[in-house]
């Protein structure tokens, strides 16, 4: 089979089915991100831009993606697997699709791999984005923050299907043929989504503020060797991923129109600075919240044992968003086919980036993931004790607990006979937690602030970035979050006798009843 | 050369027509789209990069994704508009709408140019009306789940990888290709479309029958 193949035409088809195999993993991890993806298109060719389709790399998944290859290509036997899983906040994770990249032994030996092979994988890529929108983890994907995180997996070898549950559909994406064998790319995906709806929102509903980060992963298993990186974005310092050649290759495709047969495909090696393509950042740019103990929350007992990564977007300082709910986050009613969650207000549409912002952007989340406790591609969640915990004299800190709601947990001060929201407080000296800082001065019968209960740390909410302005939105919210007790709840209204009341009632009485024109003429102008 | 004739049918409410056509339009020009040729010397050209963008629909639970370019949208969007405002804003009715891609075949003087369709794709859209948001939630919902599976069977024709036109010379690339736009190169490709009334006869079958039935007088 392959002596049919000139030695040229045997380097390039592998060179195709590497990238293609790259490309495939970048756009289906890329469609789970959970945000919008937007590449721009270039009338010139940039040579970077394999199967002329803008479709960025993120590093991370480059890395993974290599990493499970381990040198070897997709071939008959050997398939290349996209594990998408949902994990929830309570540990609890449910595969959601695998995407297969497999080659079969039927062989097209005619046809022409510089110009039809890799025309042909051009359109299965544009395929395979189509029905990566289609599919029903994409909704899941778009909704993912507060409540479960999608992750991915790279596997190669057999394909491994008994994790979507009984009556998985298949999608077939497309095939393309080749002189040694065809390759079939195609989706199983899962139907049954009864354990989101039955355990997804039983819980009460998360305290407002509060993110646990035990979602953060250690990337364990082996370094090995890692394969050639044959693409990379320039400018990017991508000590970590140096492969065994040192020059670096882009693709050049020149295609020759007259006959069809003498194709003309030139792979040149190129120095670093290839122009790079000018794609807009697709990822979140949040800040990178300073996590101490972050690492505190990892449960190795609710890792997958092949070491899933969780879907994060790196963003542009150090790579990892935040996600602050707005809002309360409450349980929605689930549904078996889409689970609704509040989600936080962090599906902001990317701002286009420049062309050098981008690699300097990937080589910044790179340099700060290698040291960093977490996994390559992860969310992280700063942990906040919300407004409304009542624990006079004890500070709930991040490093006290060991399990994710574990202030929340049934204790006896939680129960409801002390809790204050469902027992208004008898006297003025028991503070209340709806007393806050802007609490007035001049209604001093209360007692002191409720902000000694709990800690905030370092809030910073997702709408409101204080690089441009000085967080007006972020301290309006602080301000008003506790805002000052009604008047009319006030003890010097509760004060007042019922007698006294009674002996006003006749002098209103008589003010009404003067006034009764007035009142009936009102009356007539609602009708 | 027969022409590949696909069809595609969907039930969608008033407002949903414009999604629906332009997500079914932009995953078939996805895929018949290539990159700006750029051509050589000694017959060799190379293809410029085709970017993609994710849109969500208002009116429908579907996302799906389009080639990156403003100026081909504009046009699919103006061709989807003049259908809707054809089929009636609002009201109950069926219409066809047709995307098809051809190749000009020069001709001598005093003939014009011939277009030879290689591949048209109609998408048949059946108009109805509903009684109150309960059903417009059900429907929204309903209407998402079969765009999917038109993006299916649409990606399913694609890769059957039938007959394609051969990759043109610089001098016959207008002959092939829509070269007007500056990003992108879509092939050759016009949308056209038929209304049909209430009673289910189109217009210009009522209109072939008026003349028949005028000249029989």
């Amino acid at each position: 089979m392959d002596s049919d193949l000139s030695p040229q035409d045997k380097k390039d088809l592998d060179k195709f089915i590497k990238f293609f195999a790259l490309k495939t993993v970048q756009v289906i991890v890329q469609a789970r991100l959970g945000e919008k993806v937007c590449t721009r298109s270039l009338s010139s060719p940039t040579g970077s831009d394999w199967f002329n389709l803008a479709i960025k790399d993120i590093p991370e998944v480059t890395h993974e993606s290599k990493k499970a290859l381990a040198g070897q290509l997709p071939g008959i036997e050997r398939s290349m697997c996209v594990e998408i899983s949902l994990k929830t906040s309570e540990g609890d994770s449910m595969e959601l699709e695998t995407w297969c990249l497999e080659m079969n032994e039927k062989c097209d030996r005619d046809i022409k791999v510089s110009y039809t092979v890799y025309n042909r994988m051009s359109l299965l890529l544009k395929s395979l984005l189509a029905i990566t929108r289609v599919t029903p983890a994409y909704k899941l994907s778009r909704k993912q923050g507060h409540d479960y995180v999608i992750l991915y997996r790279i596997y190669f070898g057999e394909v491994q299907l008994t994790g979507l549950g009984e009556g998985f559909q298949t999608v077939r994406v497309g095939v393309v043929g080749t002189p040694i064998g065809t390759i079939t790319l195609s989706c199983a995906y899962r139907t049954n989504l009864a354990f989101m709806s039955t355990r997804q929102f039983e819980r009460t509903a998360p305290i407002m503020g509060i993110i646990i980060d035990h979602f953060v992963e250690r990337p364990f298993g082996n370094v090995g060797h890692m394969h050639p990186c044959i693409y990379r974005a320039p400018g990017e310092d991508e000590g970590a991923y140096n492969g065994v050649e040192d020059s670096q290759e882009v693709c050049t495709t020149s295609f020759s129109t007259s006959p069809p047969s003498q194709c003309v495909f030139t792979v040149r090696k190129a120095h670093l600075k290839t122009p790079k393509p000018a794609l807009y950042c697709s990822r979140l740019s949040y800040q990178s919240p300073v996590l101490d103990g972050a690492a505190d929350f990892c449960h190795p007992s609710t890792l997958n044992a092949a070491n899933p990564h969780q879907m994060g977007v790196p963003g542009k300082e150090g790579g990892v968003p935040q996600q602050v709910p707005v809002q309360p986050c409450h349980g929605a009613q689930a549904e078996h086919r889409r689970v609704s969650s509040c989600p936080p207000a962090d599906h902001v549409p990317a701002t286009p980036s420049s062309s050098g912002e981008d690699a300097e952007t990937s080589s910044r989340s790179v340099g700060v993931k290698s040291g960093s406790p977490c996994g390559l591609l992860e969310t992280t969640f700063t942990r906040k004790v919300g407004a409304f915990v009542n624990k006079p004299g004890t500070k709930v800190t991040t490093a006290s607990l060991d399990l994710p709601f574990a202030a929340f947990a049934p204790r006896a001060y939680d129960l409801e006979e002390n809790d204050p929201m469902v027992q208004p407080p008898e006297s003025s000296a028991t503070s209340s937690p709806l007393q806050g800082s802007l609490h007035s001065q001049g209604s001093g019968e209360s007692g002191g602030p409720a902000q000694d209960d709990f800690v905030m740390v370092d809030f910073k909410p997702a709408f409101s970035k204080d690089d441009l302005l000085p967080m007006d939105l972020g301290t309006f919210y602080r301000e008003f979050q506790n805002p000052p007790q009604l008047t009319s709840l006030t003890i010097d209204v509760s004060s007042q006798s019922m007698a006294e009341d009674l002996d006003a009632l006749p002098e209103k009485l008589a003010v009404y009843e003067k006034n009764i024109d007035e009142f009936d003429a009102f009356v007539d102008t609602l009708q | 050369m027969n022409c590949r004739s696909e069809a595609l049918e969907v039930s969608v409410e008033g407002r949903q027509v414009d999604e629906a056509m332009l997500a079914l339009l932009h995953t078939i020009l996805l895929h018949r789209s290539t990159g700006k040729f750029h051509y050589k010397k000694e017959g060799t050209y190379s293809i410029g990069t085709v970017g993609t963008q994710d849109i969500d629909c208002d009116f429908i639970d579907f996302s799906f994704v389009r080639v990156s370019s403003d100026e081909l949208d504009r046009a699919i969007r103006k061709a989807v508009g003049e259908f809707k405002d054809a089929m009636g804003n609002g009201m109950d009715g069926m219409g066809q709408i047709s995307l098809e891609f051809y190749q000009k075949k020069k001709s001598r003087w005093p003939f014009s140019d011939e277009c030879i369709p290689w591949e048209v794709w109609s998408i048949k859209v059946n108009v109805v009306n509903l009684a109150n948001e309960q059903e417009r939630q059900i429907c929204r919902e309903k209407v998402g789940e079969k765009l999917g599976e038109k993006v299916i069977n649409i990606v399913e024709v694609i890769n059957r990888h039938e007959y394609l036109p051969k990759m043109p010379t610089q001098s016959e690339v207008d002959n092939v290709f829509d070269t007007s736009l500056k990003d992108v190169q879509p092939y050759l490709y016009k949308i056209t479309f038929q209304i049909t009334d209430t009673l289910g006869s189109s217009v210009s079958t009522t209109m072939r029958r008026l003349i028949k039935d005028t000249l029989a007088l």
